[in-house]
């Protein structure tokens, strides 16, 4: 028998029984499928998380306040163990390699410009986070030295933020009103708009305001000893510097200002960051990868499942056929062709439905935030080539019990 | 063409052996419409398992034009099988989803032979089934329809034997004379061998030798050449 009729009696078979193979095979549709999308976002998100700490800049340190493992604190007075003299102190140490500091306040925020408003991340920071965090203006000024020396109520205004509140492009000189709480809030003049980022992160949405504006209006980002509390210090390095050394003599400045035991904040490397984001979308990736897998698996057992239903339901038409000559190659062939049939099939609709869906998710806002999918080709391989091994195995192991069945009793079955 | 010799048949059941056939001799020449009679478990169905090669004997040997084909594999008996046989049975045993055109191809599919649409259609009208039936599945034929694409898909590989087993057990009187009749005809016209198990001493009044089977053993073999040709003339009629 040849390969070309052997397969023409596998499809007449499928299409003889159309609803149950269509069920038998959606096992394998929903496993091939889930393993492409469920793969493509994990690595989406892989790629998502280092290319947001690769875009908040380059050869950077963060310090944190807090992280210390001391529990008679809590978490407010961690949160004040880092302040904007800290910051100056840094600056003032002339650390070889640093090359810019930059405090950053920040705190969530209405913001009102007329009849429109926006919410969104209110950065008090000083002119060095252009560079440090490698910023640019799209139009009019960054927060000044003059700025930060006057406490003037000056106000960046991220792109995308921008856009919202003036809608006819004309930011530069209006007026904000900042409505920090209840009754509270602050007229800023827009002074300038950022160029906008871009990228998964919200970070145009963000606005900036001097540090000591934010310090001398908004009394509560003060600690308990009047010391202006900071949510973050960004470093710039120099291209070349060694990052372990900085990061050392950071840490031994901030120890000794805090005299503390142990140090009552973190400094972390971007590749710190990079490091332990990619662990933990390397775990993730895993973990949607084996849930996948089992739904492959189980895809598979149902085709097992329906293969040997089908050998024991046809006992007799392989009775026919053995009467009229069909040698056991033949049965294990047609009952391997059918099994293949349906799961290849079945792959190969997994593989459009998952590269389809994954494509569609790319970009699309899930929970607030841009969702990038990768299509990994590796993932439509493996799943495919699963999927008709799965097809293979389960048609094997029926198709030999078929060739066991005795021609007189096959006929005899009724 | 077909010899047994000193063939038995023994079943292992649990109540213990089973003897189908003993000691059992049987000539058959070419061309010959052999009835098989006996009453159920005379062992003439294990007579016919065995003559088609769907079985093989416990002991003895059988020679098929002259080559001993009593311990052939599974697979040889089934080439065997596909090439000098044909087999109609009272069940029909046609496959459920088939057209009756796909029925009479299946054994030429197995034989990877060419013109398979051709020869099928051929083997249909020889049984007086026009191409208006070629489409028609299992469901959509009448029993006696049935029978004969049953038949015509055993004559289509131009088998030297033909093996029917109660053909015309499920068929009424009208159509079971127009199978004998069909039969005949292979008999006459195609010098194809014709062997028939039956329990109906009319059906096998119609075939022109009779073997008679008791308990595993044959306790008659007679020609009825002699009747033949009144019957031949009814069934014709």
């Amino acid at each position: 028998m040849s390969l070309a009729d052997s397969f023409r009696i596998a499809v007449r078979a499928i299409l003889a029984n159309r609803l149950r193979s269509i069920l038998t095979t959606l096992g394998l549709v929903i496993g091939v499928t889930s393993v492409i999308v469920l793969i493509a976002v994990g690595q989406g998100a892989q790629v998502g998380v280092a290319s947001k700490i690769r875009g908040l800049g380059t050869d950077l340190l963060f310090v944190q306040p807090g992280q210390s493992n001391d529990r008679t604190t809590g978490a407010r007075a961690q949160a004040a163990s880092l302040t904007k003299s800290d910051s100056d102190a840094i600056v003032a140490a002339q650390i070889p390699g640093v090359i810019g500091v930059a405090p950053q306040i920040s705190f969530q925020s209405q913001l009102i410009a007329g009849s429109l408003n926006s919410r969104g991340p209110i950065i008090g920071t000083t002119p060095d986070y252009i560079a440090v965090r490698s910023s640019a203006v799209a139009e009019g000024d960054f927060i000044t030295d003059a700025d930060v020396e006057r406490k003037a109520l000056t106000i960046v205004l991220g792109s995308t933020l921008a856009t919202t509140l003036f809608p006819n492009g004309d930011a530069i000189g209006q007026q904000v009103r900042l409505a920090v709480g209840g009754p509270i809030g602050f007229n800023f003049r827009v002074s300038g708009v950022m160029a906008p980022r871009g990228g998964a992160t919200d970070q145009d949405n963000q606005a900036f305001v001097p540090v000591t504006t934010m310090q001398s209006r908004l009394p509560f980002t003060r600690n308990a000893t009047g010391e202006i509390s900071v949510t973050q210090i960004s470093i710039q390095m120099a291209p070349k510097a060694d990052q372990d050394a900085v990061k050392a003599d950071i840490t031994n400045l901030l120890v000794s200002r805090h005299a503390v035991a142990t140090p009552d904040f973190t400094v972390q490397s971007q590749n710190d960051l990079l490091g332990a984001a990619s662990e933990v979308s390397a775990t993730l990736s895993i973990l949607l990868g084996s849930v996948a897998g089992i739904s492959l698996l189980v895809g598979g057992i149902g085709v097992m499942n329906i293969m040997l239903v089908s050998v024991t339901e046809r006992t007799r038409e392989i009775g026919i056929r053995r009467a009229v000559g069909a040698q056991s190659r033949d049965i294990v062939l047609q009952f391997v062709t059918e099994a293949l049939t349906l799961s290849i099939g079945g792959g190969l609709l997994g593989m459009a439905l998952g590269v389809g869906i994954a494509l569609g998710l790319d970009g699309r806002q899930v929970a607030g935030q841009a969702m990038t999918t990768l299509i990994q080709p590796w993932s439509i391989a493996v799943a495919f080539a699963v999927a008709a091994g799965v097809g293979l195995a389960s048609g094997s192991y029926p198709a030999f019990r078929a060739t066991a069945i005795d021609p007189i009793v096959a006929l005899r079955n009724e | 063409m077909i010899d047994l010799i000193d063939v038995e048949k023994t079943y292992n059941t649990g109540a213990g052996p089973v003897f189908a056939l003993r000691g059992t001799n049987l000539h058959i020449d070419r061309g010959e419409f052999v009835a098989i009679m006996g009453q159920s478990g005379s062992g003439k169905s294990t007579m016919m398992n065995i003559l088609g090669l769907l079985d093989r004997p416990s002991a003895g040997r059988y020679l098929l034009e002259g080559q001993d084909v009593s311990d052939l594999d599974p697979d040889a008996r089934a080439r065997i099988r596909g090439r000098e046989f044909g087999f109609v049975f009272q069940a029909y045993n046609l496959v459920p989803r088939l057209s009756a055109i796909e029925q009479v191809e299946m054994p030429l599919v197995y034989q990877g032979a060419p013109d398979r649409h051709a020869r099928a259609a051929k083997a249909l009208e020889r049984v007086g089934l026009s191409a208006a039936f070629h489409k028609r599945g299992p469901t959509q034929l009448s029993g006696g329809q049935q029978q004969r694409v049953a038949i015509a898909r055993s004559i289509v590989v131009e088998p030297r034997v033909m093996l029917a087993d109660e053909p015309t057990g499920a068929l009424d009187t009208t159509t079971s004379a127009e199978v004998m009749a069909l039969f005949r005809e292979l008999v006459e016209e195609h010098g194809i061998t014709v062997i028939i198990v039956t329990h109906e001493p009319e059906i096998a009044a119609l075939c022109d030798r009779i073997v008679r089977m008791v308990d595993g053993v044959i306790v008659q073999d007679a020609t009825s050449r002699h009747t033949a040709p009144e019957h031949r003339g009814e069934v014709s009629a």
